[in-house]
This record gives C-alpha cells, sequence and structure tokens, in this order.
C-alpha cells in the first residue's frame, strides 16, 4: 500500500484528462486534480485489476475444462461465471496463517510486493483515445518493464520467509528464471522500439492509427519474428506454464505460495492474472495497434470527435475503443491459457538453457537484423509498402490455419469422444 | 503539493536508509534497502526525471537486490543470516561512511546548482541523453561495457567446476 501511494502521487501533474477538463472545467485547483486522480486510482484501476483476475481465473479454469475434455465450474450463475466470487468470499473468510518460524514482517509484506507493481503498471496503459492516466510518460514502456521487474522481489520474499524448503526452492527458480527471461523480453521490445522511434505508449498506439495493415507486427519481418520471441519471454516472465516451475505443483507441492492461505494468497492470484493481462496488453500496444480496431474505423471516428464538448460521441468512442484493446488483450491471454493446458513443464536447466543460448543469441539478431532495416529502408517506399502487405498476408494466413486446426481438432474429439463412451470390445485380439 | 510530496518521499528514503542499517537480519535489511531505493526513484519522478527513475527500478530494484536476495538465500547458514559485526568491523565500516559522507557533503557544498528550465518537449530528455551516449561519449560508453564483460568472464571463470586439489575440504 505504502508503494501503491507513492506511484499514485507521483506525477499529479500528469492527469490532465479529457474528462477532468470537460467535467470540472479548464483549470481545475489541485485538490480537486488530486482527488480525481486518486479516484480514478482506487475506484476505477482497483475494480479494473479485480475484474481482470475474477474473469481471468474463470476463464482459465472454463479452458482449461475445455482442454482437458471436463466441464470446469458450472454451478454458480450462468456457465459457473461466478464461481470466482465463491472463490474470493471462501478466501476472504478463511484464516490467515503463520507457519512457525517464518519471518512474520516478511511474510505478510510479501504478497503485497506481489500485486503491487503489476497494478502501478496497469496506470501506464492506454485504453483508449482518452482513456489514458498518465498522459505525459514519455518513456512508458520502460516503465511498466521496469516496475513489472519489482515483482520477483514479492515473490522471492513469499518464498524465503515462509521458512519451508519447496517454498524456497521455487523462490529461487522464480529469481534465476526472471532474471535470464528479462534480457529476451527487453531486447524483443527493443526491436519495436528501433522500429517504432519511441517509447511513450500513447504515441506508440496513435502511430499505428488506421487499419491493421500499419501495425508494428507488420511493419517488418524483424518485429513479427520479435512478437513471437516477446510471447514465450512473457510466459517465462509470469510464470506461466510450461514455465511455471517456481510453483510447479508436481514437485513443490505448490511452490513460493505454498504456507499462503486467505486473502493473502488471493492477493498472489490477483498479480498472477493481471500481470498476464499487462503482458497482453503490452503486446496489443506494441504489436497490434493498441485500442484501433483492425479495419482502422475507431482511429478515423476518434480524430473527427470533438473535444471541447462532453458528448455521447466521445463516450461512445472511447467505450468501443476499450471494448477493442480489451478483446486484443483477452485473446493473447487465452492464448497463454491454451499454451499452459496444451504443453508440458520442462526442468530448470532446460528452462535456462533455453533462453540464454537460443532466445538471446535469436533476439539480438533480430535486433542487428531490425536496425540495419530501420537504416535501409525508407518509410513509405515501395519495399516498406510491399513488406506490409505480404506480412499481413501471412499473418492473416497463419490465424486462419490456426482456426482452421482448431475446428478439426473440435469435430474430430466430438467423435473421439462419440467412440469412447461406447462400450469397449473384449476379446478379438 | 510538490514540497509536500517531496517531504514525504524523502521521509520514506530515510527510514528505510536508517532500516538498513539498523538491522541485523540481512533479508530484511534488504527489504528497507528496497524501500530506500523506491522512495529515491519517486524522487526522480518528482523532478521529472522520469526515465532516471525506471532505471533505478530496472537496475537497483529489479537487478542488484534481486541478486542480493538470491545471494543470501544460496550462501543461507544462520551464521550469515544474523549480522554480529566484531569491533574491528565496526569501526572500518565507520570510518568508510564518515569518509563517503564528507566527499558527499564537501560535492554538495561546492557544486553551484543551476535552475534549468523544463525541456518544452517531453521527448527532449531522453533523446539527448540516447544521442549523447551513442554519439559524444560513445567511447566512455563502450570502455565501461567492455569492464562489464570482463567482470562477468572473471564471474564465470571463478563459478566453473575446477579439480579439487588433494587434502582441500570439499
Amino acid at each position: 500500500m505504502l508503494i501503491l501511494g507513492q506511484l499514485a502521487a507521483s506525477d499529479p501533474s500528469s492527469a490532465g484528462t479529457t474528462f477532468l477538463r470537460l467535467l470540472f472545467g479548464d483549470a481545475p485547483g489541485w485538490p480537486l486534480r488530486v482527488a480525481w486522480d486518486l479516484a480514478i486510482v482506487f475506484v476505477g484501476f482497483l475494480a479494473l485489476a479485480s475484474v481482470v483476475g475474477f474473469l481471468g481465473i474463470w476463464a482459465e479454469r472454463k479452458v482449461a475444462g475445455r482442454i482437458q475434455h471436463r466441464h470446469g465450474p458450472n454451478r454458480v450463475g450462468p456457465i459457473g461465471i461466478l464461481q470466482s466470487l465463491a472463490d474470493g468470499i471462501k478466501l476472504v473468510t478463511k484464516e490467515d496463517l503463520l507457519p512457525r518460524g517464518a519471518d512474520g514482517w516478511l511474510f505478510r509484506l510479501a504478497p503485497y510486493l506481489a500485486f503491487v507493481p503489476v497494478f502501478a503498471a496497469l496506470l501506464a496503459i492506454p485504453f483508449g483515445p482518452d482513456l489514458i492516466f498518465e498522459r505525459t510518460l514519455a518513456v512508458g514502456l520502460f516503465w511498466m518493464l521496469a516496475i513489472l521487474s519489482v515483482e520477483v522481489i514479492g515473490v522471492i520474499l513469499a518464498g524465503w520467509s515462509s521458512n519451508n524448503k519447496w517454498s524456497t526452492y521455487g523462490a529461487m527458480r522464480e529469481a534465476c528464471q526472471l532474471i535470464s527471461y528479462e534480457i529476451p523480453l527487453g531486447i524483443s521490445i527493443l526491436i519495436v522500439v528501433v522500429a517504432a522511434g519511441t517509447l511513450d505508449l500513447v504515441a506508440l498506439s496513435e502511430m499505428q492509427a488506421g487499419g491493421m495493415w500499419n501495425w508494428l507486427i507488420f511493419h517488418q519481418p524483424f518485429v513479427l519474428l520479435a512478437f513471437a520471441v516477446f510471447f514465450v519471454a512473457s510466459l517465462a516472465s509470469n510464470k506461466r506454464a510450461p514455465f511455471d516451475l517456481p510453483e510447479s505443483e508436481s514437485e513443490l507441492v505448490a511452490g513460493y505460495h505454498t504456507e499462503y492461505s486467505g486473502l493473502r494468497f488471493s492477493l498472489f492470484y490477483l498479480a498472477e492474472y493481471n500481470a498476464m493481462f499487462v503482458m497482453g496488453a503490452i503486446m496489443a500496444i506494441l504489436f497490434l495497434g493498441g485500442w484501433d480496431d483492425p479495419l482502422g474505423y475507431l482511429s478515423a471516428w476518434s480524430a473527427r470527435v470533438p473535444r471541447d464538448v462532453l458528448s455521447l460521441e466521445l463516450l461512445a468512442v472511447n467505450g468501443l475503443a476499450f471494448a477493442a484493446f480489451m478483446v486484443k488483450a483477452g485473446l493473447i491471454v487465452f492464448i497463454q491459457m491454451w499454451v499452459r493446458w496444451t504443453l508440458p513443464r520442462p526442468r530448470i536447466d532446460q528452462v535456462l538453457h533455453a533462453c540464454i543460448k537460443v532466445m538471446l543469441p535469436m533476439s539480438l539478431v533480430l535486433l542487428l537484423g531490425s536496425a540495419l532495416w530501420e537504416l535501409f529502408v525508407q518509410r513509405n517506399s515501395i519495399v516498406q509498402q510491399i513488406t506490409q502487405w505480404v506480412l499481413l498476408a501471412i499473418g492473416l494466413a497463419f490465424v486462419g490455419f490456426t482456426f482452421l486446426v482448431l475446428a478439426q481438432a473440435f469435430i474430430q474429439g466430438r467423435v473421439r469422444h462419440q467412440r469412447l463412451s461406447e462400450p469397449a470390445r473384449l476379446g478379438n485380439a | 503539493m510538490q514540497a509536500i510530496l517531496f517531504y514525504i518521499f524523502a521521509a520514506l528514503t530515510l527510514a528505510g536508509a536508517i532500516g538498513v542499517v539498523a538491522s541485523r537480519n540481512i533479508v530484511r535489511a534488504a527489504v528497507q534497502l528496497l524501500i530506500a531505493l523506491l522512495g529515491v526513484a519517486a524522487l526522480y519522478f518528482l523532478l521529472g526525471a522520469e526515465f532516471l527513475a525506471a532505471v533505478q527500478l530496472v537496475i537497483y530494484v529489479g537487478g542488484t537486490l534481486v541478486l542480493i536476495i538470491f545471494g543470501v538465500m544460496l550462501t543461507a547458514r544462520a551464521s550469515l543470516r544474523t549480522l554480529h559485526p566484531t569491533g574491528g568491523e565496526r569501526a572500518a565500516a565507520f570510518a568508510s561512511a564518515i569518509l563517503l559522507l564528507a566527499a558527499l557533503v564537501t560535492s554538495v557544498v561546492t557544486t553551484r546548482f543551476i535552475d534549468s528550465p523544463a525541456p518544452a518537449n517531453r521527448y527532449d530528455g531522453i533523446q539527448r541523453l540516447g544521442q549523447d551516449l551513442l554519439g559524444d561519449y560513445l567511447l566512455p560508453f563502450e570502455l565501461s561495457s567492455l569492464l562489464l564483460l570482463a567482470v562477468m568472464i572473471g564471474a564465470a571463470y571463478l563459478a566453473k567446476k575446477r579439480p579439487q586439489a588433494k587434502g582441500e575440504p570439499r
């Protein structure tokens, strides 16, 4: 909470948002500005973080159920959507346990240290043309990476202070995994920054406006490959399977949060699902055009809307942009879940090997290629145009192919399910 | 408003720093160091140096501090977890601290601070920084990265498994 206060108050002049100006006039005094900021942080963003956690956990269980041929939660509410609420109530009413021999102060502090950085990273995301909290943050992308790197301390302290061997093992794995994967993660972001020329999240999403052929992922072949590197590295830095070694339940009970119960345990979960969402949001902003829709209608509309009166149109365009952004980020979160329930878990030495000997050289080569591309290929040149369209075609073909494979698997799964539910034939060997 | 926030963050930094020195438990000291570092990052933010604040977080908090805690965990013997400094160690620590304090105070007193206006364009700071680092000051930049590379190779060499000499305890 301490750090949260710090971060919320750290730049009070930044929130000269359109809505504040429209609601309260041109130059509101500082008490009003601060109150507005605090209200946005503690009402708006806290609600967003809770909803992301709420829906994330429910979706994860549904996806897992689907992939493992079972139903998933289906008792509480329609299609089980209120399951997380029931779990939340259960967790809140549970006893807050402190293991004997644990370092009490650190044990209590650790869940907050894990959650607050993720929450602070949420603040920098531009959700729509006017839904921007940190408007003047020129290094928004770097800031998000920096604050996300604080999360690991919460996890390490949780594992260490629990006075439990399995927790400490989990924490150690987390530390080495995170430190190694931060490098390819940072370099793959650098590749995009080389192509885009800015670290400003607002500028990044505005420069990709006007349709998916303008998206940065189709800007260069190197950025397209950097997307893959970033996705794998983001799985590792979020401790998601197949890189969930810090909490691998078949070896370490539950890893670093073995000893936690009740509200503190739920904070770890909230941190995990919000970190997934933040990674999805970073990918949406960096590669997939931010809050714009694939055909560029929203950015064109947003450019036409007058910003000097609070109109229904302004609210509508922001709402739609928010929805488009959430769909993009949500799709990436869905792919993270899909990967989790599909791939087996490697050993820790294999994880580190893959990072340092495979992904690090790969990302460095891509960085070099991206820099050379920017040096020699002119913007708006014919080569650039052709590349964009070819990459767009490749991307769409890939997505289409994936959908075809999925559809086929779905149909085959039905057939196989029917065969399996028939009584087995005996004999006849 | 700025002044109030400055005093809050400065107090936080000081409290963290005092905690680091006063704590006997090494991991708790690391956590208090975290508070002090975050306070300094917040101060950078107040000054409008967002890039510096982010660098502070990513290098000191995300890198150095994690390595400290990691090192403590790997070498976690009971004697190392709590500190019991001897008289000689105390004297050495005091001497170096006073030397550092003297150096810092003299540098603060002798520097003439100029009031520079905030850059008109918010990208100015970071663009200048990048161009200076990879332009005018390229040689020092490359030299320091060479130094870091040498340190890394040295660490890898030290950590390498060597055949055990006879009689040496494992």
